[in-house]
C-alpha cells in the first residue's frame, strides 16, 4: 500500500509515531501528481517548492516535539499533512487565478484566513486546483485554463465548481483539499469524485481572501477521503475572524465523533428531492442509504420542502446579481492583464470581453439585468422573497428532524461536452444543492454506491445553520457501517 | 418574452462587457430561455413576505476607528499592468 492511500487521518497518526515524516508523504503526493495529473489537471499551480520546504519546516517542528515531550501535546493534527487549496483563494506570492484569464498573471499579496488557519496548523500546500472560472459551474468546464477529468472515468467531468480539488483527493494528490461552495460546488463534487464534501454554515469559516461570486451565499469547506478527515479539517477552518463581516462568533462545536450509532436521531426524507428525472441508480443507492441509517437506529420521517421547484430561479437570479457586483472590479484597472483601449471604457469593455469566459459573462449580464432600473423588483427582490420562503421550509423541518437526507444530484458524472451547449441544463444539475445554500444551512456529501458504470453516488445531509457536528456525526456513523470509502479509483 | 439586441446591448453596456455581433445573438437567446423559466417565481404570493438579503442576525458589524497595519503601497501595486508614482496609471478618464 501507497502512503497516498493512507487516509489524512491515518498519515496524522503515522506522523506522530514516527513512522513516516512529512517530507515523505509530500514527496508521495508530488509523485502522484507528476504520474497523472498531465492527464487528470485538477492543478492550475502546483507549488513544488514551498510543498518541501513546509514539509520540511513540519518534521523539524515534529522533531523538537519529540525531544520535549510535555510539548507533544501541542502537535497538532494537521501538522505535516499536504492538502490542495482551491484558487480561488489567496495565498501570498502564488499565482491565484480564480479559475480566470482575467487574473492570468496575479500574485496575491495576502492570504486568505482559510487558508492560513491551516498554515498556522502546520500544513504543507501542494498546489492551487483548477475550478469552474469565479467558482461559476458544476463541471469545471467553465475554467479558463483546462477541463479536470474524473478520476474514476477520464472522459467525464469531476464535477464542479471545486473540481480540481476533488479529483486531486480522489486521486490522491492530496489528503485533503478546500473548495468553496455557493450552490452545490463542494458537495457536487465531492459526490461525483467518490469522496466527503462538508458545505459549511454560510458565517462559519471566514470568507476573508476568497474571490467572491456571491458574497451572501459564498462558503468554505473541505473536501477529503473520509467523514473524519473532512472533521479535522472543519475544526482548523472554523471560527470567527474579525477581518470578514459575515463571521459569526458562533463558538465551533466539538466534533468529535465517538458514537457509532444514530439512536435518538431523526432523519427526515424530503419527498420534493425524489422525483422523476433524478437517475434511478442514484434514487435507489440514497434509498439504501437511508435504511442503512434507520438500521443504525435513527428514525426516519418523511417531510416536505415545499418550495424546492423555486429554488434554481431563485438561486439564478440572487448569485449573478451578486456576482455582476463583485465581478465589477476586474476592469484592468490594478491587476490582471489589461487590454488597452484609447479611452477607459475600451480598456474596460476589451479587457472584460476579451478575459472573462462565456459562463461569467452570461451571469455579470443575468445579474445585471436583474438589478436594473425598472427589473428590479420583478427580478431580484421577488427572488429575495422566495428565498425566505426557501429558509422557512428548512427551520420548519429542522423542528421535526435532527438531519435530512436526499441525494446530492440527479446524476452520476456526465461527459465532458454532454451539457455545455444548454446552460439551463446544466443548471439542473444543481436543483438538490441550492436549496440549503439559500438557507445558509450546512451539508455533508458522502459515497453512497456506484452505477451501472461504477460512477460514484453521493448521499447528502443537511443540517441547521451551525449544526455541522450533527451531519458529521450521522455522516461518520453511515460511513462506518458501509465500505464505499475504502474505494477509490483505477488510475 | 424574449429579449431584443438592443437590451442586450444596453445590459452590455451597464456591465462593461464588448461582446461581437455572434455573442450577442447567443446570449440574447439564452438570456431569454434562462429568464422565461424565471417567470416561475410569479407563481407565488409574496406580498407578506420579507426580502432575505441575509441569512445571518448580523446587521451592521463595526470597529473601533483605529488605524491598523495594511498592506503597503508597493504591495498594491505589485500587480498592477501600468503604475506610475504611487498611482495606477490608466487612459484618461475625463477627455
Amino acid at each position: 500500500m501507497s502512503l497516498t492511500d493512507l487516509t489524512l487521518t491515518e498519515a496524522s497518526a503515522r506522523l506522530r509515531a514516527g513512522q513516516t515524516t512529512s517530507l515523505e508523504l509530500t514527496e508521495a503526493c508530488l509523485a502522484q501528481i507528476e504520474r497523472y495529473d498531465s492527464t487528470l489537471r485538477a492543478f492550475l499551480t502546483p507549488t513544488v517548492d514551498l510543498a518541501r520546504a513546509q514539509a520540511r519546516a513540519a518534521d523539524a517542528q515534529i522533531a523538537d516535539w519529540k525531544k520535549n515531550p510535555s510539548h507533544a501535546e501541542r502537535l497538532q493534527p494537521l501538522t505535516g499533512i499536504p492538502l490542495a487549496i482551491k484558487d480561488v483563494l489567496c495565498l501570498k506570492d502564488t499565482r491565484t487565478t480564480a479559475g480566470s484569464r482575467i487574473l492570468e498573471n496575479f500574485v496575491a499579496p495576502y492570504t486568505a484566513t482559510a487558508v492560513q488557519k491551516l498554515l498556522d496548523a502546520g500544513v504543507v500546500i501542494v498546489g492551487k486546483t483548477n475550478c469552474d472560472e469565479f467558482a461559476m459551474g458544476s463541471s469545471t468546464e467553465n475554467s479558463g485554463y483546462c477541463v479536470t477529468r474524473n478520476p474514476w472515468d477520464p472522459a467525464r467531468v469531476p464535477g464542479g465548481s471545486s473540481g480540481g480539488s476533488a479529483a486531486a483527493v480522489a486521486a490522491r494528490m492530496a489528503f485533503g483539499a478546500l473548495g468553496t461552495d455557493t450552490g452545490g460546488s463542494i458537495r457536487q463534487p465531492a459526490s461525483f469524485c467518490g469522496i466527503v464534501g462538508l458545505k459549511t454554515s454560510y458565517g462559519r469559516v471566514s470568507r476573508y481572501g476568497l474571490i467572491a461570486y456571491g458574497s451572501s451565499l459564498d462558503s468554505i469547506g473541505p473536501l477529503a477521503r473520509t467523514v473524519a478527515d473532512a472533521a479535522l479539517l472543519f475544526s482548523a477552518l472554523a471560527g470567527h475572524d474579525p477581518r470578514d463581516a459575515t463571521s459569526m462568533p458562533t463558538p465551533v462545536p466539538d466534533v468529535s465523533l465517538a458514537s457509532p450509532d444514530l439512536r435518538g436521531v431523526r432523519i427526515g426524507v424530503p419527498k420534493e428531492y425524489f422525483i422523476a428525472g433524478v437517475q434511478a441508480a442514484v434514487e435507489r443507492a440514497v434509498r439504501e442509504a437511508v435504511r442503512v441509517l434507520e438500521a443504525l437506529g435513527a428514525q426516519v420521517v418523511e417531510i416536505s420542502l415545499p418550495h424546492t421547484e423555486y429554488a434554481l430561479p431563485v438561486y439564478y437570479l440572487i448569485a449573478p446579481a451578486e456576482a455582476s457586483a463583485n465581478l465589477a472590479r476586474f476592469d484592468g484597472v490594478r491587476y490582471g492583464p489589461r487590454e488597452d483601449g484609447e479611452s477607459l471604457w475600451d480598456m474596460y469593455l476589451d479587457t472584460r470581453g476579451e478575459r472573462f469566459g462565456a459562463e461569467v459573462k452570461r451571469r455579470i449580464m443575468l445579474g445585471t439585468y436583474a438589478l436594473s432600473a425598472g427589473y428590479y423588483d420583478a427580478y431580484y427582490g421577488q427572488a429575495q422573497k422566495v428565498r425566505t420562503l426557501i429558509k422557512r421550509d428548512f427551520d420548519e423541518a429542522f423542528k421535526q428532524v435532527d438531519v435530512i437526507a436526499c441525494p446530492v444530484a440527479p446524476t452520476t458524472a456526465f461527459k465532458i461536452g454532454e451539457k455545455t451547449d444548454d446552460p439551463l441544463a446544466m443548471y439542473l444539475e444543481d436543483v438538490f444543492t441550492l436549496p440549503p445554500s439559500l438557507a445558509g444551512i450546512c451539508g455533508l456529501s458522502l459515497p453512497c454506491g456506484f452505477d451501472g458504470h461504477r460512477l460514484p453516488i453521493g448521499l447528502q445531509l443537511l443540517g441547521p445553520a451551525f449544526g455541522e457536528e450533527k451531519v458529521l456525526r450521522a455522516g461518520q456513523a453511515y460511513e462506518q457501517a458501509t465500505e464505499w470509502h475504502k474505494q477509490g479509483p483505477n488510475l | 418574452m424574449p429579449l431584443t439586441l438592443a437590451e442586450v446591448e444596453h445590459i452590455a453596456a451597464l456591465a462593461r462587457l464588448r461582446l461581437s455581433d455572434e455573442e450577442k445573438a447567443r446570449y440574447r437567446d439564452q438570456l431569454s430561455a434562462i429568464l422565461d423559466y424565471m417567470a416561475k417565481l410569479k407563481e407565488l404570493d409574496t406580498s407578506a413576505i420579507e426580502p432575505t438579503a441575509t441569512v445571518l442576525p448580523l446587521r451592521t458589524v463595526l470597529r473601533p476607528d483605529t488605524v491598523t497595519p495594511s498592506l503597503t503601497p508597493a504591495e498594491l501595486l505589485a500587480n498592477a499592468p501600468e503604475a506610475e508614482a504611487e498611482m495606477f496609471r490608466v487612459p484618461p478618464v475625463l477627455e
